[in-house]
């Protein structure tokens, strides 16, 4: 797209973000905009709507349309044991220590289709941990919290997530964790009949509990420095004394306020510690 | 000559060692921040970042969310996330599908560069055994910017070069000699 042009569509998606603010109460103005310009632009065409007119009164003519609007915005991509070295350092680092506790509490937040959540169901099981921890598993978008509870995952991934699982120290069969169909793999429900699905939108709704680990991985990087700063106060106030707070591969606390009341434990696989 | 403030690289096979004769020759003072994407084996820890630094008289880093794109620094994209830039000159990364079977993909940030930078891009793109690229450098085209292709004829693989000679026509075309001073005279 021509930068003239260009510039007009991010005025107009401008104008879309305090709209649906308006209508839908979603807020986006915290978002990293190349992200969102992006996926509005792949969204058009995908859809092969003409123009972000056509686009608004869809949009806000039908909240249907706005819900796989929202799926598309806002990245549903993931994978199981995704960096498997950080779920090795989950399992030889923390879940030992969180083993201490009678009862364990872990947030996903941002738990989009469950791939990383059915991932830490396993490796709760192997280290016998998972009976007596409850899981939090939250996310912005209702479409995907609905197949997250499914546990359903396409069988095209499965190389991949099965070199994932015996990198990040599996120590079974993997195929004891699903059954597989119709090129569809299931994964057992056993594996999350502890924990409770629901929606929370980090950017605007508060702290609900205390937990002994967080988990937020690639979902701060679409939030702008103001907004990730918010969230990060927000977790800061939902974690027990030397509570765990694990971030993606290439995000960090460094740069905020709250890195004041963390120790960072794995740098490579940012894993803190929160101190006070 | 047009004012050059970025300059992005992209390859894939064979473009680690082409990017690396390339980039060898240039001095610690070099002023233009260089974004280098290259297809990478995902969950594969591999230094990359640090075979260049090896390498390269310039500061190299590899990039992390938020980071300031400032000169005198090769910037490489990390494993399994496209590299995006803000307005603010600063990087976004993320995690979304991948285009042309590739996270980092080319044309995601050839196209975010052409989008913050205009003119002043200069797009390179290297050897390589995917159509990756070519969309980008013609989106850098399109903005006034400078597209490079590295010469057909000398790279490992010239499935990448040849679809950006497709795609972009009047794309400069040069051998990797030509590419490094050319940047040095820039």
């Amino acid at each position: 797209m021509k930068l003239e042009d260009n510039n007009i569509f991010e005025q107009e998606v401008e104008g879309l973000i305090r709209d649906i603010n308006t209508s839908y109460g979603y807020d986006f103005s915290g978002y990293s905009r190349a992200s969102i310009y992006r996926r509005v632009k792949r969204f058009l065409t995908n859809k092969n709507l003409n123009s972000m007119r056509d686009l608004k009164i869809a949009v806000f003519s039908d909240p249907f349309y706005f819900e796989s609007f929202l799926q598309e915005i806002t990245v549903n991509v993931t994978e199981m044991f995704r960096d498997p070295a950080f779920f090795l350092s989950l399992r030889k680092n923390v879940l030992p220590i969180l083993s201490t506790y009678p009862h364990i509490k872990i947030w996903d937040a941002g738990c989009s289709t469950g791939e990383e959540l059915f991932s830490l169901a396993i490796l709760l099981q192997e280290e016998g941990l998972l009976e007596r921890t409850r899981i939090y598993a939250t996310d912005i978008n209702q479409k995907v919290l609905k197949k997250a509870k499914e546990g359903i995952f396409p069988a095209n991934q499965l190389a991949a997530s099965t070199s994932g699982y015996y990198a990040s120290g599996g120590k079974k069969e993997f195929t004891s964790y699903y059954i597989s169909n119709y090129g569809n793999l299931k994964f057992n429900s056993s594996l999350i009949k502890n924990v409770i699905f629901y929606p929370h939108n980090l950017a605007t709704d508060s702290s609900f509990n205390e937990f002994h680990l967080i988990l937020c991985r690639n979902v701060l990087i679409y939030f702008t420095s103001e907004l990730q700063e918010k969230v990060f106060s927000l977790f800061n106030g939902s974690q027990v004394r030397l509570g765990y707070l694990a971030l993606g591969k290439k995000e960090t606390l460094s740069m905020s306020e709250a890195s004041k009341s963390y120790n960072i434990i794995d740098k490579e696989n940012r894993i803190y510690r929160k101190t006070s | 000559m047009q004012n050059i403030n970025l300059i992005v690289i992209g390859g894939s096979w064979g473009g680690l060692q082409a990017s690396l004769s390339i980039l060898s020759g240039l001095p610690a003072g070099f002023k233009i921040p260089v974004i280098l994407v290259l297809h990478r084996l995902k969950n594969y820890e591999s230094d990359l970042a640090g075979v260049y630094k090896n390498k390269l008289a310039l500061n190299v880093m590899e990039i992390e969310e938020k980071e300031k794109i400032s000169g005198n620094y090769v910037y490489i994209a990390p494993s399994n996330y496209h590299v995006l830039i803000e307005k603010d000159q600063t990087f976004s990364l993320d995690v979304s599908e991948y285009e042309n079977y590739s996270r980092p993909s080319i044309d995601v940030t050839f196209t975010s560069a052409a989008e913050v930078y205009g003119a002043g891009t200069a797009g390179i793109l290297l050897s390589g055994a995917s159509r990756d690229g070519s969309k980008g450098l013609k989106n850098i085209k399109e903005n006034g910017g400078l597209s490079i292709v590295q010469d057909p004829e000398e790279a490992e693989v010239d499935t990448m070069p040849r679809s950006a000679i497709d795609i972009v026509p009047d794309c400069s075309v040069m051998n990797l000699k030509s590419i490094q001073e050319f940047l040095l005279s820039i």
